[in-house]
């Protein structure tokens, strides 16, 4: 039996049925990243003595029917911005290098609730701000199908892991598009939930607003039961929403007929890469034999979107980064010999180049006398583009578009011009800043043999409805495979 | 429209960030400051005179429980993580 070509439902079903250990499937993990994580690079930091110490506490807990739910005994990875009690926990920067800390993430502790062995913490930009992992204090990660192009970012360690096979799933967090653009960089399902459907409790905040937990993984059976394991209302979470339509896996249905989909004309213009268009409309078609009504539609705002979202998140984040001072965890410079500089020299020391160029935008975007021109004046696009999408889902059930411009670049071509960097944004970004779901799953591959990704946007609260367009999209594609197990 | 940063406003900006930039930094910030606000300046194509600022996408309203400690006192593990500690509290260089 491979173990390892198994989705983590698949991998449960035969732990709970006693044909494989969790100490096997933990073992068959650890033995492939042997193999690949020194090109790979996927994780900061991993625990294997933990992770099998763990192995035996949940099959007990699985032997004695303590754990009996879909993901019980599956070995996974979290993103290192998620808070783990006792593990390391960096956000891939040097001002969190031996931050350890004394609690877990909500969505964490749901997964452990459910019986998962955590393996370690992934690779990802610094704080989450960059669109390819390479801004990590901690090396690049690589992309396991080419490892001369980036995964994608930040969630790129995350992404990676899944598709080097070095985990089942992974956690990851989507600001602008970080679980979504890595999950297509790398041939993966990706889903950013409705904002306020998984606790944001014990996540490292990047910009608070748009910040959301979401899995990455092998298919969309996987990510709707992954979804559906570690969303919850949380008090500890002030923006966290009391849903009672948490139960995601009853929308794996395979069936589209009548779904209305949109497709806006702006996401396919200037700047899409020709083999990126021609496989996501050819993926829309598929959707359309299957039933869909599939239309065109103008979606115009979209180009406001970067402007607007590169001025929020960096205002939340400079307020958010400011508890990073030397003080109470993390790196502390030596030597100064008085508060004030201690505070300066820790963050100057600290941080990397990404991070303090986008601390400094939002101290000046937030200063007396730029705030009403640049904040204020983001907030209000902001309305302007909820609005439009609200005017869309009121005539569509799902849009449909690419995830990113192109596949993934290469490796050290992206760091040098930050705004044409921020572009490849431009058709997740707009997600965020209106609080919507979205999911990303792999619609084709380029001829240098990278995956393309497909993205459905929905309505917020509308997570069933993308997960039964994309399970549906999903079987009449068939399996897409990973580098080690490419599909027949 | 093209942003002109100035020493000025980047050793503010330093000083609101509590970041103490080199001289090349500053040159790089002044530089990278000044692209990102000319790109940020093209919102200005757009009329939003009668828009409300949106800072939430759903209405939030402040989550209010009992005053009681729900999480106990784990101030031996938290301190741990701390630079430097002295009597069970963080140690930092003087103040003044």
């Amino acid at each position: 039996m491979d173990i390892l070509n198994m989705t983590a439902v698949g991998l449960s079903d035969q732990i709970k049925a006693g044909r494989i250990t969790v100490k096997e499937a933990v073992e068959a993990v650890f033995a492939q990243i042997d193999k690949t994580e020194e090109n790979y690079h996927c994780y900061v930091t991993i625990d294997k003595e933990n992770a099998l110490k763990e192995a035996e506490r949940v099959q007990a807990g699985i032997d004695d029917g303590t754990f009996t739910g879909p993901l019980a005994g599956v070995p996974v990875a979290i993103k290192d911005n998620m808070c783990t009690e006792g593990m390391l926990t960096t956000c891939s920067s040097k001002i969190l290098e031996n931050f350890i800390p004394t609690f877990s993430s909500e969505a964490v502790l749901n997964l452990q609730k459910a019986g998962v062995v955590i393996l370690g913490k992934t690779n990802m930009d610094e704080f989450a701000m960059g669109s390819t992992t390479e801004t990590s204090y901690y090396g690049v990660t690589k992309n396991p199908w080419n490892d001369a192009h980036v995964p994608g970012g930040s969630s790129g360690g995350s992404a990676a892991a899944v598709a080097a096979e070095e985990c089942f799933f992974a956690l990851g967090s989507d600001t602008g598009g970080s679980i979504r653009q890595p999950a297509g960089y790398c041939g993966v399902v990706g889903m950013k939930p409705t904002y306020g459907t998984v606790s944001r409790y014990g996540l490292i905040a990047y910009g608070s607003s748009l910040d959301q937990i979401g899995p990455l993984c092998k298919d969309v059976t996987d990510c709707a039961t992954i979804l559906e394991t570690i969303a919850s209302h949380d008090l500890k979470d002030s923006t966290s929403m009391e849903r009672d339509d948490l139960d995601f896996t009853t929308a794996l249905v395979n069936d589209v007929k009548g779904m209305k989909i949109g497709i806006p004309k702006d996401y396919f213009g200037e700047g899409l890469d020709p083999e990126v268009k021609e496989a996501v409309l050819a993926a829309a078609e598929v959707l359309k034999e299957k039933g869909a009504v599939v239309e065109e539609f103008d979606l115009d705002l979209v180009k406001y979107a970067i402007p607007t979202y590169y001025t929020i998140a960096a205002a939340e984040a400079s307020s958010n980064l400011e508890r990073f001072d030397g003080v109470k965890y993390g790196y502390r410079a030596k030597d100064a010999d008085e508060l004030h500089q201690m505070y300066k020299r820790t963050r100057s020391e600290g941080f990397g180049p990404e991070v303090k160029r986008r601390i400094m935008l939002g101290s000046f975007v937030l200063s007396s006398g730029y705030y009403d021109a640049y904040y204020l004046k983001a907030l209000k696009v902001k309305a302007l583009i909820k609005k439009a999408f609200d005017e869309a889902f009121a005539k569509y059930d799902v849009i449909l578009g690419p995830v990113a411009p192109a596949t993934a670049p290469k490796l050290g071509e992206s760091l040098s011009d930050p705004i044409k960097m921020y572009l490849g944004d431009i058709y997740t970004i707009s997600v965020n800043l209106a609080g919507l779901p979205g999911i990303c799953l792999p619609c084709g591959k380029d001829k240098a043999g990278l995956p393309i990704g497909l993205q459905l946007i929905g309505d917020c609260f509308s997570e069933k409805k993308l997960i039964q367009t994309a399970y549906t999209y999903e079987q009449a594609r068939g399996a897409f495979g990973t580098p080690f197990h490419p599909a027949e | 429209m093209a942003n002109v940063i100035s020493d000025e406003t980047i050793d503010y900006v330093g000083i609101l960030a509590k970041l103490e930039l080199s001289g090349p930094e500053k040159e790089q910030a002044k530089k990278d400051m000044a692209d990102m606000l000319d790109y940020i300046d093209q919102l200005g194509e757009l009329d939003t005179s009668d828009v409300e600022p949106m800072s939430h996408i759903f209405p939030v309203h402040n989550v209010f429980r009992e005053d009681v400690v729900t999480n106990g006192d784990d101030s031996a593990n938290t301190i741990k993580n701390a630079p430097a500690d002295k009597d069970g509290m963080f140690m930092v260089p003087r103040t003044f």
